[in-house]
C-alpha cells in the first residue's frame, strides 16, 4: 500500500503557543508510516471568525484551508474543535456556493481528529510514548459532542504500561473556556473552570490531559492561579508521542 | 416582565458574589442532571422518541395557522372562547376585560410563563383584581416583593429552604419553621382560602390539542387542579406554537416532557381539559377562555430561528448548561434564562436589548443533547451573532478587530509574522515564569487565572528550521 499523505492541520494556538505538541502529531503520524506534511501557508480554520458572527471572514478562511488541504489523502488536526469546524461546518458555511460546498464536503469525510485518526484508520497498535503516571482526561466539548471522541484517546492511552487513568467526576463537562467567551466573560468562564479543577484535583491524577489546547490552557491558567503547582496539564499528542 | 438582560454583564457578576445562590445552584445543578439521567434510563429508544417529537413539533409549527384554526374550531365545539393577543398588552386588556365581565375581584393561578412576559401580575393589580400564584415556587416568589422567577419550571429555584423560612415567617406572622412538610402545609393553609374565594383561575398550556380543542397541564401540586376546576370562570394564556395535532401526539410528547424537565416518568398529576362544564358534570368552569398569545411568535415562522418554536419548556438546557449552572436564571434579565432563553430574548424582546446574550455561552452543544425537540441551541445563538455583526449591534473595537484579524489570517506571510512577534512578546511577558499573570490585551481572562507562557517561537518557524536541516523541500 502507497505511504499515506496526510496533511498536519496544526491550529493556530498550537502554532502560538505549543509547537511542540504539533510536533508530537507529526511524530505519532509518521511513526505510524505517514507522509506528514504540514502546508506552510496555514493560518486559522476560522472558527473564531464562524462563532463571532463574522461569516464572510469565516467563509474567506475556509476557502483558503480547503484549497491548501484537499490534495491530501487525509487531514489530520491535534483539535477535535478546529477538526470539526473544517469536518462539519465548512459544508454549511460553504453552503450558498455549491462547488465550494462541494469541495467542502469531500474533504470533509477524509478530516480527522488525531486520535480518532490513529484509532480508526490507522488502526495502530503501539505507540512511542513512555509517559508514567495517573492521569485524568478532559473530554472537550466539541470533540466529544459532535465528532465523537471518547474511546479513542482511551484507548491509545491503554497501550502506555506506565500511564494509569484516573477518571475524574464531570469529564464530560465543559472548562468554561468556549473560545471567545473566555475574554468576554472572563469571570464566568473563570467560575466555570473553577469546577472542571477541583473534579481535576479530586480525581488525585499527577496529570490532566486533554485533545484541545484551548481547554488545556482554560485549565491549566485556572489551576495556578488556584495555587497548584504540581498537576501537570499535557495535550493528549504530548503523552503518546513521548520526547519529540 | 422589564428587561433587564442589557445588564447581563453585571448582573452575572453579582450572581458569581452572592454566596447563598452559588451554593443553591450547586444543589440544584446535582438533582436535575442526576434525575433526568435516570429517568431517561427507563425509556426504551430516546433517539427515536425525540425524532418522533421532532416530527410532531415541526408538522404544527410548518403549518402553524392551520393547526391554530383546528383548535380554535374545536375549542368553541366544546364551548371555550378562543380569543387572541398580538402582544402582552393585549393579554392584560383581554384578561382583565374577562375577569370584568363575570365580576371577579380575585384571580388564582398556576404557573404560566406567559402571563410573566406580559407582565400580567401588576396589569390585574392595577386594575383592582387580586391575582394569587399558587404554584408553591410562584407563590414563594410573590409573596417576596414580586421577585421574577429564575428557571422557567423551578421559579424559587434560586432560594434555599432557609431563605423560604425566613419569608413566610416574616409575611406569614407565624413561627419559623425548617422542615419542609411544615413549610408546605403553611402554604397550603394559606392559599385553601384563595382557592375557595377565587371567581375566575387562570393556568397556562403545556400543549393546546387541535383533534379535541383540550389543555394539556402538567403538574407536580396539584395546585393546577383546584385553579382550573373550582372557580367559575377559567382562563388559558399560552404561545401559538403551543399547539399540537392529537391525543396520540401528546401521549409521545409526555413520555418527554416530564422526564426532561423534572427527571419523572410522569409528573403527580396531569390533565387534559376539554370544554364548558356540562349539566351532567359535578365539576369544572362555566366559562373557558383561550388567550392564544403571539408575541413575536409568528415573526420566527419561516426564519432562520423556525426550530425554536418547536420548544416544549421543559428547562432541560439550563439544568445542563455550564453558564446557568454557575450564575442562574436571574443574570439574564427576563423571562427566559438559559440556552432557550438566550434565544428567545433576542427574538421577542428585542435583539437590541440582549446584546450580551448570545454570547453567554460557550458552544459547548450540552444543551443541544439533551434537547427532547433536537432544536439546534448553538448553532441558533452562532446564527444571532452574526444578525447582531450585519446590524452592526457589536461595538465597533470588537467588528473591527475580526475583520481586521480575518484579513490577517487570508495573509500567510503576513499572519506568519504577527504570529512570531505574538510569541515572543507574550514570552517576554511571562519572563523567567511559565505563565503571565495579567494579559494586557485581554484582561477578561486575566480576572481569574493566569495565562500560560508560550515556548516562545512558533510551530512554523521550528518547522521550517527543521526542514532546513534535514533537507526537505519546503
Amino acid at each position: 500500500m502507497a505511504r499515506v499523505r496526510v496533511g498536519l492541520f496544526v491550529t493556530c494556538l498550537v502554532d502560538l503557543m505549543r509547537p511542540r505538541i504539533g510536533f508530537a502529531a507529526l511524530k505519532l503520524l509518521e511513526t505510524a508510516g505517514c507522509e506528514v506534511i504540514a502546508p506552510e501557508t496555514q493560518t486559522c480554520c476560522g472558527q473564531p471568525a464562524w462563532n463571532s458572527g463574522d461569516a464572510p471572514g469565516a467563509v474567506a478562511l475556509a476557502k483558503k484551508t480547503i484549497a491548501e488541504f484537499e490534495g491530501f489523502d487525509y487531514v489530520v488536526s491535534p483539535s477535535g474543535s478546529c477538526g470539526d469546524h473544517i469536518r462539519t461546518e465548512y459544508p454549511t458555511l460553504l453552503a450558498a456556493e455549491p462547488e465550494w460546498r462541494d469541495r467542502a464536503t469531500a474533504m470533509a469525510s477524509r478530516t480527522y481528529e488525531l486520535t480518532d485518526f490513529l484509532v480508526t484508520v490507522l488502526k495502530v497498535d503501539s505507540v512511542p510514548g513512555d509517559h508514567e503516571g495517573s492521569i485524568t482526561y478532559h473530554d472537550s466539548c466539541t470533540g466529544l459532542r459532535s465528532m465523537g471522541i471518547k474511546q479513542q484517546p482511551r484507548a491509545l492511552l491503554a497501550k502506555m504500561k506506565g500511564v494509569d487513568l484516573k477518571e475524574m467526576n464531570g469529564c464530560e463537562e465543559c472548562c468554561g473556556f468556549g473560545g471567545t467567551f473566555s475574554v468576554k466573560f472572563g469571570e464566568v468562564s473563570a467560575a466555570i473552570a473553577e469546577r472542571k479543577c477541583a473534579n481535576v484535583l479530586a480525581s488525585g491524577a499527577k496529570a490532566v490531559v486533554g485533545g484541545d489546547l484551548g481547554c488545556l490552557l482554560n485549565i491549566e491558567g485556572k489551576l495556578r492561579r488556584m495555587g497548584d503547582e504540581s498537576t501537570q496539564v499535557l495535550h493528549v499528542a504530548e503523552v503518546l508521542a513521548g520526547r519529540v | 416582565m422589564e428587561i433587564k438582560s442589557m445588564r447581563f454583564k453585571a448582573n452575572a457578576a453579582g450572581s458569581l458574589a452572592n454566596v447563598v445562590l452559588q451554593g443553591n445552584l450547586k444543589n440544584a445543578k446535582g438533582k436535575f442532571v442526576t434525575k433526568r439521567a435516570e429517568a431517561l434510563k427507563d425509556l426504551d429508544d430516546f433517539e427515536g422518541t425525540r425524532d418522533a417529537a421532532v416530527a410532531i413539533r415541526n408538522k404544527v409549527i410548518d403549518n402553524l395557522d392551520l393547526w391554530l384554526e383546528r383548535f380554535e374550531r374545536k375549542a368553541q365545539e366544546t364551548g371555550a372562547t378562543v380569543m387572541w393577543a398580538k402582544d402582552g398588552a393585549e393579554v392584560c386588556r383581554l384578561v382583565i376585560e374577562i375577569a370584568q365581565k363575570h365580576g371577579v375581584t380575585k384571580v388564582t393561578k398556576s404557573k404560566s410563563m406567559l402571563s410573566e412576559e406580559a407582565g400580567l401580575n401588576q396589569a390585574l393589580e392595577a386594575a383592582g383584581i387580586q391575582p394569587v400564584e399558587t404554584d408553591l415556587g410562584e407563590y414563594i416568589l410573590q409573596v417576596d416583593n414580586n421577585e421574577p422567577p429564575s428557571h422557567i419550571i423551578a421559579p424559587a429555584v434560586h432560594k434555599s429552604l432557609d431563605d423560604v423560612a425566613d419569608l413566610f415567617h416574616k409575611v406569614h406572622g407565624t413561627p419559623r419553621k425548617t422542615e419542609i412538610p411544615a413549610l408546605t402545609r403553611e402554604a397550603r393553609e394559606v392559599l385553601r382560602g384563595h382557592f375557595l374565594s377565587a371567581e375566575m383561575g387562570l393556568s397556562g398550556g403545556n400543549f393546546l390539542v387541535a383533534e379535541t380543542g383540550s389543555v394539556a397541564l402538567v403538574t407536580n401540586e396539584g395546585n393546577g387542579r383546584m385553579v382550573t376546576t373550582m372557580p367559575k370562570v377559567h382562563v388559558v394564556i399560552t404561545g401559538i406554537e403551543k399547539v399540537i395535532p392529537t391525543l396520540e401526539d401528546l401521549s409521545t410528547l409526555m413520555r418527554l416532557l416530564p422526564r426532561s424537565a423534572t427527571g419523572q416518568s410522569i409528573s403527580n398529576y396531569f390533565s387534559i381539559l376539554t370544554g364548558v362544564k356540562q349539566p351532567e358534570e359535578h365539576d369544572g368552569p362555566e366559562h373557558l377562555y383561550f388567550v392564544l398569545v403571539d408575541s413575536g411568535r409568528a415573526d420566527v415562522v419561516g426564519t432562520d430561528f423556525h426550530a425554536m418554536l418547536r420548544c416544549i419548556r421543559c428547562g432541560a438546557c439550563m439544568n445542563h448548561c455550564p453558564v446557568y449552572q454557575t450564575i442562574g436564571g436571574h443574570a439574564y434579565g427576563w423571562v427566559y434564562p438559559g440556552p432557550m432563553g438566550s434565544v428567545l430574548t433576542p427574538l421577542y424582546a428585542g435583539m437590541e436589548n440582549s446584546i450580551d446574550l448570545p454570547h453567554a455561552a460557550t458552544l459547548c452543544n450540552q444543551c443541544g443533547v439533551v434537547c427532547p425537540v433536537g432544536i439546534p441551541l448553538p448553532d441558533l445563538l452562532r446564527k444571532l451573532r452574526e444578525k447582531q455583526t450585519e446590524r452592526g449591534l457589536r461595538p465597533l473595537k470588537e467588528r473591527i478587530g475580526l475583520r481586521l484579524w480575518a484579513w490577517v489570517a487570508q495573509r500567510p506571510k503576513l499572519y506568519a509574522l504577527g504570529a512570531s512577534l505574538g510569541a515572543r512578546y507574550l514570552k517576554w511577558l511571562a519572563g523567567d515564569a511559565d505563565r503571565i499573570r495579567l494579559l494586557p490585551a485581554a484582561p477578561e481572562w486575566s480576572l481569574g487565572r493566569d495565562f500560560p507562557a508560550p515556548q516562545g517561537k512558533t510551530f512554523r518557524e521550528l518547522y521550517a528550521a527543521r526542514r532546513n536541516r534535514t533537507g526537505d523541500k519546503p
